[in-house]
């Protein structure tokens, strides 16, 4: 199976959106490098917003993540709950 | 001549301060986790506080409420002073919006008569109430422990006499100067009031932290809040459309925050242990009662279905008690 991808800036609140990934994802791989962290899985990877307000203690738009992205690969499905990214298509 | 670059990774010897990765490991920290967690003063007190020698100046047992960890409170809102002045300041932007869209097109003047009476006359003293819980929740700051615990009490004081600014600058845009003269009158003589006041006064007294906060934070604002701010402010809509609701958008707005704060701690508490669960419950019991009892008299005088209205909202904050493990 291929992988799927992510990789954010990393920062203050990048730390809690990779918290919330690694805890919902358990078979990402997180690489962590100077400034970049890239999150690899196999075939399916999915990013909840719950799980990151629930670290932030405030609530997130998933838009936010724009903000921290460096880029990713996989087909995209994104809905107000949900970021999802996979090969399914 | 050819430059090579390459990309060199320099790992930090270390993540954060040495109490901090004490406790959570050594990963960077957060900077709630790193402006909150073991600042509380522990050490080095040479002498017990003269008005209280059975007490040391900073000490767990000024609470019947028995914590392995006072710091396992952890505020939901991850508010420290940057993210909570931050916050209450986006929030203010928008309740100063509210007020001067009132003030430019003089919507105060053309409100129902009727209505802004009744508006003022239950909204203006609870600016006392609020300030009311200024000095309760200073007090739980004070005397409770752990900077976890402590720290949102006191953003929750500062809240609270925000709140009493709005309603004063309700109270001069909507009813003039000489409102606010009236409402303290009323506030210290009216009947309907009384009830009230004698509860504001019975907390001031409460030397528990922990009894302040469940009276002051859950029992009372519990069945207050939804009282004026739902129930009443949708019955001044209804009579006289939304120029008041406006002025209120920051009391409805914060309640809802402060709830899953207040919820958190309540939780934390009450799952402790047995015992303390059964101690938050008869706290919740006690003053829940008591709060009821001195609104009714309010809630009368502010809604057509009068008292009656406070069942449903008891209903609901014994719900919440129940979901926080204190239930009956």
């Amino acid at each position: 199976m291929s992988n799927v991808f992510i990789a954010f800036q990393r920062n203050e609140e990048t730390r809690d959106i990779v918290d919330a990934i690694v805890e919902d994802n358990p078979a990402a791989h997180v690489d962590l490098q100077p400034a970049m962290v890239k999150i690899d899985a196999p075939g399916h990877l999915v990013i909840k917003r719950q799980s990151i307000e629930d670290r932030m203690g405030r609530t997130f738009d998933l838009q936010e993540l724009q903000v921290h992205l460096i880029t990713l690969s996989g087909h995209l499905d994104e809905n107000d709950d949900e970021f999802s990214l996979s090969w399914a298509n | 001549m050819s430059i090579d670059l390459r990309t060199v990774a320099i790992t930090p010897l270390r993540n954060t301060f040495d109490h901090i990765a004490s406790r959570f490991g050594d990963k960077p920290a957060s900077r709630y986790q790193e402006g909150s967690y073991r600042l509380q003063a522990e050490n080095n007190f040479h002498y017990r506080p003269t008005w209280a020698p059975h007490y040391e100046i900073f000490d767990k047992h000024r609470s019947a409420l028995v914590m392995d960890d006072w710091y396992s409170f952890k505020d939901p809102r991850q508010f420290y002073y940057g993210t909570y002045t931050l916050n209450r300041a986006r929030m203010q932007e928008t309740a100063e919006g509210a007020f001067s869209f009132v003030e430019q097109r003089g919507l105060a003047d053309t409100f129902d008569p009727e209505a802004k009476a009744l508006a003022l006359e239950i909204l203006l003293p609870l600016r006392h109430v609020a300030w009311g819980s200024n000095t309760n929740n200073a007090f739980i700051s004070a005397y409770g422990y752990g900077t976890t615990f402590t720290q949102p009490c006191l953003y929750q004081a500062m809240d609270q006499l925000g709140i009493a600014q709005y309603l004063t600058r309700l109270g001069l845009l909507v009813g003039g100067v000489g409102s606010v003269a009236v409402a303290r009158v009323a506030w210290m003589d009216d009947p309907k009031w009384q009830g009230v006041r004698r509860l504001v006064e019975d907390m001031f007294v409460v030397e528990d932290p922990f009894e302040l906060f469940v009276a002051q934070n859950f029992a009372f604002d519990g069945l207050l809040y939804p009282l004026v701010y739902r129930n009443f402010d949708a019955a001044i809509i209804a009579k006289g459309g939304p120029t008041i609701s406006m002025l209120l958008r920051f009391q409805e707005d914060w309640f809802t925050e402060t709830s899953k704060w207040v919820d958190a701690f309540m939780t934390t508490a009450s799952t402790e242990s047995s015992q303390n669960s059964k101690l938050v419950a008869g706290w919740v019991t006690d003053w829940v009662a008591r709060s009821a009892d001195a609104l009714e008299a309010v809630a009368d005088a502010a809604l057509d279905q009068g008292a009656a209205a406070l069942a449903p909202i008891r209903d609901a904050l014994s719900e919440r008690a129940a979901k926080c493990g204190a239930g009956q």
